[in-house]
């Protein structure tokens, strides 16, 4: 039934973009890598993946994609981002390299590479309610936190000491860590269900 | 919302190869200097390798080629928000125990140093750090994997300029991985054998078509060109060393090869971002390098 798979991208710039693509054909989702504004024309949501945020920052602006993707976001196309990808699609980046900007939508401030250096990266359970039984499995690398949110952003989890890993807010949704690297599908299928709603 | 009282648990495998996944699509470039790694994070490197002499000069110079200057490495970390990654000789755990304790991103065991062991590599599975290492063929590779490293960068001839050794290794490993595709179960023990690997990892290649961890290259990509040669080829990404900071224009350089390793097969972008780039490294031809000086050859 390729002909009515959903079409959902994955922003294609840089990074792990591989394993988003897999998670989401997986999911009977018709996934396409998305570089150009056109592909990004033939898609009804987006992935945008891990990897390092000031490399697809540059990369958007260079190839003439920034504009096309907050024409999306502000048009309520839905977008999930991980790690990298939360950064982008926030209003507020700490940390940032020189010159840095983002995508925005989400009305939160989220300090990049929040944990320190690689060694302090690490695998941990998350109770996130929105998902459900049983915890998801999270894995945190050099991964940004979200320091405040607006009113109108959902937080959907937190780690122990209150830090702020996954927040939606309308059809865009972000977390800190990564579901594509560890075989739990749930979060796609959570986003799946937001473009198919969209 | 709801608030969780987890534990948690740093330097595992998929923490360590989750870190090179995320590289993906990327360059990674040597800087000597905090202010070339400043130029290479501005120019979109997705990490930097951090270490006093870059490998054409190591071979210009000769001597013994070691382990950088953990104030060096510092200033390099403290003037980017990027990975940093430092170089260990092949088989220096002490040298890699000091990288991690400066907290480096990811440790390149590397054969541009000098060896310190010719017969043992790292054990890297003591590490919580994660450790690339170089191969020129698929049972090098998953000979490193077996000691623990979390990525694989094929090696080429570091410091010449010509890509044309880092065009083998990775046809070698990417033709090795698919002649094991092909191959029947029983085939596959003797493949093992042949291999000088472990038989559960060579079945794991032969049934996922692909290495365990992100397959990098390495050595000798000096143009936007030979980085997207290299990403047709099917490498996951680059390390460009001496390529940029040895030409005569290391920023636009740097830019336009991020810039063609991500549209790396699309013809008309790498036909763009190669004009007037100005003097690439000037190199030296492998045929040309006496047996004794090729740093390939190091390691196994």
């Amino acid at each position: 039934m390729a002909g009515s798979a959903l079409p959902v991208g994955v922003l294609a710039l840089q990074g792990d973009v591989r394993e988003h693509l897999a998670v989401l054909s997986d999911l009977g989702a018709d996934a396409r890598p998305v570089r150009r504004p056109e592909e990004l024309d033939a898609v009804r949501g987006l992935v945008i993946p891990g990897g390092e945020s000031s490399v697809m920052d540059k990369l958007s602006r260079l190839f003439g994609m920034r504009e096309p993707l907050r024409q999306a976001i502000a048009d309520g196309m839905p977008f999930y981002g991980t790690c990298a990808g939360l950064i982008m699609l926030s209003d507020t980046v700490l940390d940032a390299i020189e010159g840095q900007q983002t995508l925005g939508g989400l009305d939160v401030v989220v300090r990049r590479n929040a944990f320190g250096a690689q060694v302090d990266s690490f695998e941990t359970d998350l109770d996130i309610p929105v998902i459900g039984d049983p915890p998801v499995h999270a894995v945190f690398i050099r991964a940004p936190v979200v320091e405040s949110v607006g009113a109108a952003v959902d937080v959907l989890a937190a780690l122990g000491d209150d830090r702020i890993v996954a927040v939606e807010q309308g059809a865009l949704l972000g977390t800190s860590f990564h579901p594509e690297i560890t075989g739990d599908t749930r979060f796609h299928e959570y986003f799946l269900s937001k473009v198919r709603s969209a | 919302m709801s608030t969780n009282t987890e534990t948690t648990e740093p330097g595992t495998t998929r923490v360590k190869r989750g870190l090179a996944e995320m590289l993906k699509g990327g360059v990674i470039m040597d800087v000597v200097t905090a202010e070339q790694a400043r130029i290479a994070e501005d120019a979109g490197a997705v990490a930097v390798m951090a270490l006093e002499r870059v490998p054409a000069d190591i071979r210009a110079q000769g001597g013994v080629a070691r382990m950088s200057d953990p104030d060096l490495i510092d200033q390099i970390i403290e003037t980017v928000s990027i990975p940093v990654m430092a170089k260990a000789r092949i088989g220096h755990f002490v040298e890699a125990q000091v990288l991690e304790a400066l907290k480096v991103d990811y440790i390149d065991e590397s054969e541009v140093l000098s060896p310190a062991d010719y017969v043992n590599h790292i054990d890297k599975w003591n590490f919580t750090v994660p450790f690339v290492c170089g191969a020129t063929n698929l049972g090098e590779a998953l000979r490193r994997i077996t000691e623990g490293a979390a990525m694989i960068r094929s090696k080429g001839e570091a410091g010449t300029g010509d890509v044309s050794e880092a065009t083998k290794h990775i046809r070698t490993i990417t033709g090795e991985i698919n002649a094991l595709r092909s191959k029947t179960k029983d085939e596959l023990y003797v493949a093992a054998k042949e291999l000088q690997a472990p038989y559960e990892l060579v079945r794991e290649v032969a049934e996922t078509g692909k290495l365990p961890v992100v397959l990098f290259t390495a050595g000798g990509v000096a143009t936007p060109a030979d980085a997207a040669l290299m990403m047709q080829l099917g490498a996951d990404g680059v390390f460009v060393g001496s390529g940029i900071f040895k030409s005569g224009n290391p920023a636009q350089r740097a830019a336009a090869i991020v810039k063609a390793t991500t549209f790396y097969d699309d013809a008309s972008v790498i036909a763009e971002v190669s004009r007037g780039l100005g003097e690439a490294m000037v190199g030296i031809n492998v045929a040309d390098l006496a047996a004794p000086h090729r740093l390939a050859e190091r390691g196994w």
